[in-house]
């Protein structure tokens, strides 16, 4: 996997809260047994007409955010379905970074990202980074206001910055393993390989309540 | 301090501790489907690996599966995708439950169905609903493509420890209200990242006298809370389950006697502490339906689609957009819904259990004339047993469509979908947009609501319907 470090690229927004992986990439694209060929078909049902048409309504489809690669959005983005299919199709359609907000509901605090999706993000090193719902808003803001906003992420600072005309930065905090997992890119089969002797040794002494 | 369920399994199954602060966590049974595997098993091919442990993987066919006349797929990529399987298992020395065998069905259903579910063992499966295995005292969990490859090449998984959640349910649930109104009571309680970040664990007077296919529709779901895994301490109840099935995965004999004693000691210590709690009463709930396009959008069958900002948790606009694709005005009553479709099936709610009640529903009478029925099977051992039962006649004399065993119209990757505007009482887990079928509308809810709401049409209050 290649290594995530820092990243400068061109924000766009999709202002929905609760995006579900069905909706990153539906269904029936999910019985490719390849790998690659998904970003023509990400967020396929919002993106095209009945016709097959590019849908004008639809956010991603604004030619001022052609060739972005910072998605920002809203509050638990990924959930519902496992499928990783929806980190790629994210992925390949340029994206290298997503931005959403954490959210306070009563005493708890919401993570931004669903569990399974981050986890499927960082494996393909792609960041997922979450800031508060008032630095989100700001972002949404900014990047209404200034056409072609980027912004850079810097992993190893833990920063996101917005280039607009005085730069405004944020602070972000990641898993420290997420964070060591991207910036090294490393391959995590090969490094659990190297503990073969150790899972060896779990296995002699473990109850598999096998069957016979 | 004592442990929780949760960290009794996890620390069985911590292999070793990592530098990153994560761990490796060995996995005793992993279980494989079509659609989230090809690209894992090519991931191996291209690394020259084989699986590691194959014993203890196996596969099954489910989310592509034809549910009428189900050898003959036409779809060439579903096809592809089920001969892939195929060949993988074959390649990879992996047992396979095709589409031939009469052990086939979805993932989770036959799981516990052979056994192969059982206390006190780590489950994962790249599918989300893996959660449903928890109902067992297990550590289960979906996983993403690359887990997949990695389970398949080291039978481990690299793990963060999740937080620990307990989920009481106090109280009796009233005639008719069924384990899945209590779950969509909670994700309507929590809301659909309530639960991001733990794991669930499930407990009370209302958990202990539930049925295991009860408590299995109630752990499925702990995904859309947003939690990867839900959990039950097993009980005399779970120990009766996996001994009374054929099930050939299970232990017998002397083997039983010993899991017996390792099952019996997995429950929450007395002093153990979870990072949150929260109490449900379980009298208080009604029958539940969805309204919107996310299981949180959920309110009692008594009431009413809300106004945009009446919805705790959902700002004005989640909510214009939702009741915008439902095609539903504020409200509008839930019993004033008319559907056209009903769909009696999926990982939530298709065990013989599941059946039973809603053909108590349908004897003796006729499904509305404006609404077409699929009840599917959630294995083809459930499909055996209901027509030993006779459900089977029951169902079809009242109108409704039997099918063969597979996850259908839950998602509509086989043939079985809404089309646009179509509207449909479900017994699934999701109703997100175009989950169906692009542009269908899905309401959630139990077995016996959907029974009924195909009887009127429309939604009823199945607790004073007759």
């Amino acid at each position: 996997m290649e290594a995530f470090k820092s990243h400068r690229g061109l924000i766009a927004t999709l202002d929905r809260a609760n995006v579900d992986t069905d909706q990153i990439i539906p269904k029936q694209f999910l019985k490719s047994i390849q790998r690659t060929g998904f970003e023509k078909n990400l967020f396929y049902d919002w993106r095209y007409l009945a016709d097959g048409k590019p849908n004008p309504d639809f956010e991603l489809n604004a030619k001022r955010f052609h060739g972005a690669s910072i998605l920002v959005t809203r509050n638990n983005f990924g959930c519902g379905s496992s499928r990783e299919h929806a980190v790629w199709a994210i992925q390949q359609y340029g994206f290298k970074a997503v931005v959403a907000p954490r959210q306070k509901r009563g005493d708890a605090v919401v993570p931004a990202f669903a569990d399974i999706f981050r986890n499927n993000c960082t494996k393909n090193g792609v960041l997922t980074v979450e800031l508060t719902d008032a630095e989100v808003e700001e972002i949404f803001q900014m990047t209404g206001r200034y056409q072609g906003l980027e912004a850079t992420v810097h992993l190893e600072e833990q920063r996101l910055t917005l280039h607009t005309a005085e730069e405004i930065s944020f602070h972000f905090e990641i898993d420290p393993a997420v964070k060591e997992h991207l910036v090294r890119g490393l391959d995590e089969i090969r490094q659990t390989l190297q503990d073969e002797e150790t899972i060896k040794r779990f296995e002699a002494q473990h109850n598999f309540q096998r069957f016979s | 301090m004592g442990k929780t369920l949760f960290e009794k399994i996890w620390d069985r199954h911590v292999v070793t501790p990592l530098k990153d602060g994560t761990v490796l966590l060995y996995i005793d049974r992993h279980l494989v489907h079509e659609v989230t595997s090809p690209q894992a098993f090519e991931g191996l091919r291209l690394a020259g690996a084989k699986v590691r442990r194959p014993e203890l993987t196996f596969a099954t066919m489910d989310h592509n599966v034809p549910t009428v006349n189900r050898m003959n797929i036409q779809d060439q990529i579903s096809r592809a995708q089920i001969e892939a399987l195929t060949q993988n298992c074959k390649e990879f020395g992996i047992t396979l439950y095709d589409l031939k065998s009469d052990r086939q069905g979805i993932v989770h259903i036959i799981g516990p169905e052979l056994g192969i579910t059982l206390p006190g063992t780590t489950i994962v499966c790249g599918d989300s609903h893996t959660s449903t295995h928890g109902a067992f005292g297990t550590l289960a969990f979906g996983i993403g493509t690359s887990e997949v490859e990695h389970v398949l090449a080291t039978q481990c998984l690299r793990q963060s420890r999740p937080k620990t959640f307990k989920v009481e349910f106090t109280g009796n649930l009233k005639p008719r209200v069924t384990a899945k109104d209590m779950i969509l009571k909670l994700i309507g309680t929590i809301g659909t990242a309530g639960g991001t970040g733990y794991v669930l664990e499930y407990c009370g007077e209302a958990i202990r006298k539930l049925s295991m296919e009860a408590r299995m529709t109630i752990c499925n779901m702990s995904i859309e809370a947003g939690a990867r895994a839900g959990m039950m301490a097993p009980d005399e109840i779970t120990f009766q389950y996996i001994a009374e099935g054929k099930r050939p995965y299970a232990p017998k004999g002397k083997d039983f006697d010993d899991s017996l004693k390792l099952w019996k000691s997995l429950t929450t210590d007395p002093d153990a502490r979870y990072d949150r709690t929260i109490s449900i009463n379980t009298s208080d709930i009604a029958p539940q339906v969805t309204w919107g396009t996310n299981p949180g959008m959920v309110v009692d069958v008594t009431g009413r689609v809300p106004k945009a900002n009446e919805v705790a948790g959902y700002n004005a606009k989640d909510v214009e957009q939702a009741l915008e694709y439902m095609g539903l005005q504020p409200g509008t009553p839930i019993t004033d819904i008319k559907v056209d479709t009903v769909f009696i099936g999926s990982c939530t709610n298709a065990r013989i259990e599941d059946l039973r009640n809603a053909a108590k529903i349908f004897k003796g009478r006729k499904i509305s004339k404006s609404v077409r029925v699929l009840v599917v099977p959630g294995s083809e051992r459930v499909r055996k047993q209901a027509e030993a039962e006779g459900l089977h006649s029951i169902f079809k004399a009242v109108g409704c469509e039997w099918r063969q065993s597979g996850c259908s119209m839950c998602l509509g990757m086989n043939p079985d979908q809404l089309k646009p505007g179509e509207r449909c009482a479900s017994t699934s887990n999701r109703n997100f947009e175009g989950r169906q079928g692009k542009g269908g509308r899905t309401h959630l809810v139990s077995p016996e609501m959907a029974a009924a709401c195909a009887i009127e049409g429309h939604f009823v209050d199945i607790r004073s319907w007759s």
